[in-house]
């Protein structure tokens, strides 16, 4: 019998040899730090210092705006600079706290709690929202709204995502050796929210040692399983994943809990951990620095606001000059103009290349070779929702189901005309739910 | 601003593979047809493939010139085009038709449409379809000095007998790549296994050709006979190499099948019911205009797509 999957996808280099044997390292700034307000998806955050301000670690800055929102917390002692629209990772100005770091990191008092398994459901939830939880992976949902269902009752499985199928990125992995306890305290914590059921770690098999750690440490555990999963790109895909560990599938209309699932990526696991166990609040994390341009790749923990250089300057700096440099993984990250930009609650990696070998390929005629069907992990038809969308044909493109689309970049990825076709799909697919909104 | 780095959308790495590589290896694929071909019909089969391949690729490069196109012929489409072509002439057809076919190939039938990927029919049987109403009996012309009798199916047609094993080799008289069942399938399992192609088409093809020949062919459950009809009139070629072909046939799933399941019947009725003994070639071009009508009604499933009004079973 095969190992669990999906349907499609594809397999990249993978490049996780430059930082993967590269242990936890602790970074901490050296000067300011700032803010997004809008870090996680929902409404953005309202600051609740104003210019002068002194602020300590871990001190409350901003506050939820709204259910779907998410508090942010300082990451270092010092005195509030500004309040004004920053360039962030993605290249859109947000409205930022900037904090002047003094250095000393004076922290407040956090106040861990001794026995979990007497907190309530509603007590638990609460901590998990104070705490600024959000989706670490890349996503940023706030986490205490994936954790209340509108039917508890019927989610099975709560589903750790293990896989880290992005190529070059190693802080799950480092995580899952590192830090196993944690990781399963957390996952316990949420299980005490569903009675009914499971915890699934999922884990691509590239990670044997992560699996044989997990394994080991699960197994008088009857509410805990760890399921190995077949290195594949986008195995880490929250639809991808839930097919692989349940057979259960869902589009683009359900959410996860329709399949009686609850998906949290490792890192967002470790800060549920942080919030209910020792009280803290989500103000640091860990992230991959790698690339071939980077002179010491490895994993960084790093307080969140920290600047990108800073961090680039922790692994080392450049040996060479990189040409790309990019927020996230290469299949879906973001490219970046600069390094002088603030990390965030999302910031999972920076991966610098020497070369940007995209740059280099020109892409030629389709030919219809069906390579991008096959990679399709929604089954879609990319070349043809690419070329619908090039011809602004929307009415087509919904009935090739265009709005399905995961934006993983595989179709991109195999496709032997070198075509944009996920730049295409993602275009259009962003101006067909814009014209619905409107409606 | 010189400090900037790249900045393009996702993802920033790609694969190997290009177009021109997945041309080389369908080439690579025909070598044993055409060496055997070169075998069985000597040295004119030779001059015809080279004259036939530098028609094509001329053809192409004069054009990009003309219109002011960037050159493509780095692509290898237009060598496979002229390589396929070839294999379907025969080795007796004088030099300057087989260069008229191949600049109807790429000029009328792909270059006048909008070049690779834009042609709705197949190149190299659109030029053989016009070489054989041009010029039907050089085209029709299998007599060489190593062959003088008909080609296996036009003789079976006549009611002789024909030897199956000599089909399977390809010890008989047809167009240059054509005769060899075997050397064909060695190209093919290569092109299987390289993930060129895959057995959608020339599987669904073959399966829906056998049955109709056993429920039209006239002939019941002779398997001699299904064997000749199967090894002769370069069924293999065609169902391996001509409607795999990647622009001419459906990008969906089950529209691949469809497709072959159409070129099926169609050479079953042209074989059956035609005058013609072979008609692989017209079943494929015929077949190609369908593409359109066949993808538009076979639009895959999403992934977890609920299914009409079946609501999804095991989700809840």
């Amino acid at each position: 019998m095969g190992l669990k999957t999906f349907k499609g996808g594809v397999h990249p280099y993978e490049g996780k040899e430059l930082a993967k044997d590269a242990p936890i390292a602790e970074v901490l700034p050296k000067g300011d730090l700032v803010y997004p307000l809008s870090q996680h998806i929902g409404a953005p955050a309202i600051p609740i210092v104003t210019k002068g301000d002194t602020v300590l670690k871990g001190q409350k800055i901003a506050e939820a705006g709204g259910f779907v929102s998410s508090p942010i917390y300082a990451s270092a002692s010092g005195t509030v600079k500004a309040i004004e629209p920053r360039r962030v990772a993605v290249g859109d100005m947000v409205n930022s706290i900037v904090i002047e770091n003094d250095g000393a990191f004076t922290e407040v008092e956090y106040t861990p709690c001794d026995d979990v398994t007497s907190l309530s459901n509603e007590e638990i939830i609460g901590k998990i929202k104070e705490a600024g939880v959000v989706g670490m992976g890349g996503a940023g949902f706030p986490t205490h709204v994936k954790l209340s269902p509108k039917e508890p009752d019927k989610i099975e499985y709560i589903i750790a995502n293990c896989a880290e199928c992005e190529p070059y990125l190693t802080a799950d992995y480092r995580r899952m050796l590192e830090n196993p306890n944690e990781l399963i305290e957390g996952m316990k914590i949420i299980l005490q929210l569903f009675d009914g059921a499971k915890g699934i770690f999922g884990v691509e098999n590239n990670k044997p040692d992560c699996i044989e750690k997990l394994q080991e440490l699960v197994k008088d555990e009857p509410r805990l399983e760890v399921c190995p999963l077949e290195t594949k790109y986008p195995q880490g895909g929250e639809r991808q994943l839930i097919y692989a560990v349940t057979g259960r599938s869902i589009n683009s209309k359900m959410l996860p809990a329709d399949a009686g699932c609850i998906v949290d990526n490792v890192e967002t696991i470790i800060a549920i951990y942080n919030a209910v166990k020792l009280g803290k609040p989500g103000s640091n994390r860990l992230a991959t620095i790698t690339g071939d341009a980077v002179e010491n790749p490895g994993n960084f923990l790093y307080n969140i606001g920290t600047n990108y250089a800073e961090l680039v300057e922790a692994a080392g700096g450049f040996k060479v000059q990189p040409e790309k440099i990019i927020s996230g993984g290469p299949m879906m990250g973001f490219a970046m103009f600069g390094l002088d930009v603030p990390t965030t609650k999302t910031s999972s990696s920076l991966l610098c290349l020497s070369t940007d070998e995209v740059a280099a390929m020109e892409p030629t005629a389709c030919i219809n070779c069906g390579r991008c069907v096959e990679a399709c992990p929604e089954q879609l038809v990319p070349s043809r929702l690419a070329k619908f969308a090039d011809h602004g044909a929307s009415e087509e493109f919904e009935k090739w189901h265009g709005l399905e689309c995961v934006e993983c970049g595989s179709c991109s990825f195999i496709c032997p005309a070198k075509r944009q076709l996920a730049q295409s799909i993602k275009t259009m697919k962003k101006q067909v739910l814009a014209a619905k909104r409107k409606k | 601003m010189s400090d900037l780095y790249h900045v393009s959308s996702s993802p920033h790495v790609r694969s190997k593979d290009t177009t021109a590589r997945i041309m080389l290896y369908v080439i690579l694929a025909l070598l044993p047809a055409t060496l055997f071909g070169i075998y069985n019909f000597g040295y004119r089969a030779l001059i015809l493939i080279l004259v036939t391949i530098a028609s094509c690729v001329a053809s192409e490069w004069i054009f990009d010139r003309i219109v002011h196109k960037k050159n493509t012929i780095g692509d290898l489409s237009a060598v496979v085009t002229g390589l396929l072509l070839a294999l379907n002439l025969p080795s007796t057809l004088p030099w300057w038709e087989a260069v008229l076919g191949g600049v109807f190939a790429i000029i009328i039938v792909k270059c006048l449409f909008g070049g690779l990927g834009q042609n709705f029919m197949n190149p190299a049987l659109g030029a053989r379809c016009f070489l054989l109403i041009a010029f039907a009996a050089d085209m029709t012309n299998f007599v060489t000095d190593t062959y003088t009798g008909a080609t296996p199916l036009a003789a079976m047609r006549s009611g002789e007998a024909v030897n199956t094993m000599d089909m399977l080799i390809g010890r008989t008289a047809g167009t240059i790549g054509e005769t060899s069942a075997i050397a064909i399938l060695i190209g093919a399992i290569f092109l299987i296994l390289m993930g060129v192609i895959d057995l959608k088409i020339p599987g669904s093809y073959i399966v829906t050709f056998v049955i109709f020949m056993l429920l039209f062919g006239g002939h019941g459950f002779d398997w001699t006979y299904i064997t000749a009809q199967l090894c002769g009139g370069g069924l293999m070629l065609g169902a391996f190499f001509m409607a795999t072909d990647y622009v001419t046939s459906p990008i969906t799933p089950w529209g691949q099948i469809l497709f072959g399941i159409c070129c099926g019947i169609l050479t079953g009725v042209f074989r059956c019911f035609g005058a013609n003994a072979e008609g692989v070639s017209f079943a494929i071009i015929l077949s190609n205009l369908l593409v359109p009508i066949i993808e538009k009604y076979t639009v895959p499933k999403a992934f977890g797509q609920i299914r009409g009004e079946k609501k999804q079973e095991g989700g809840k």
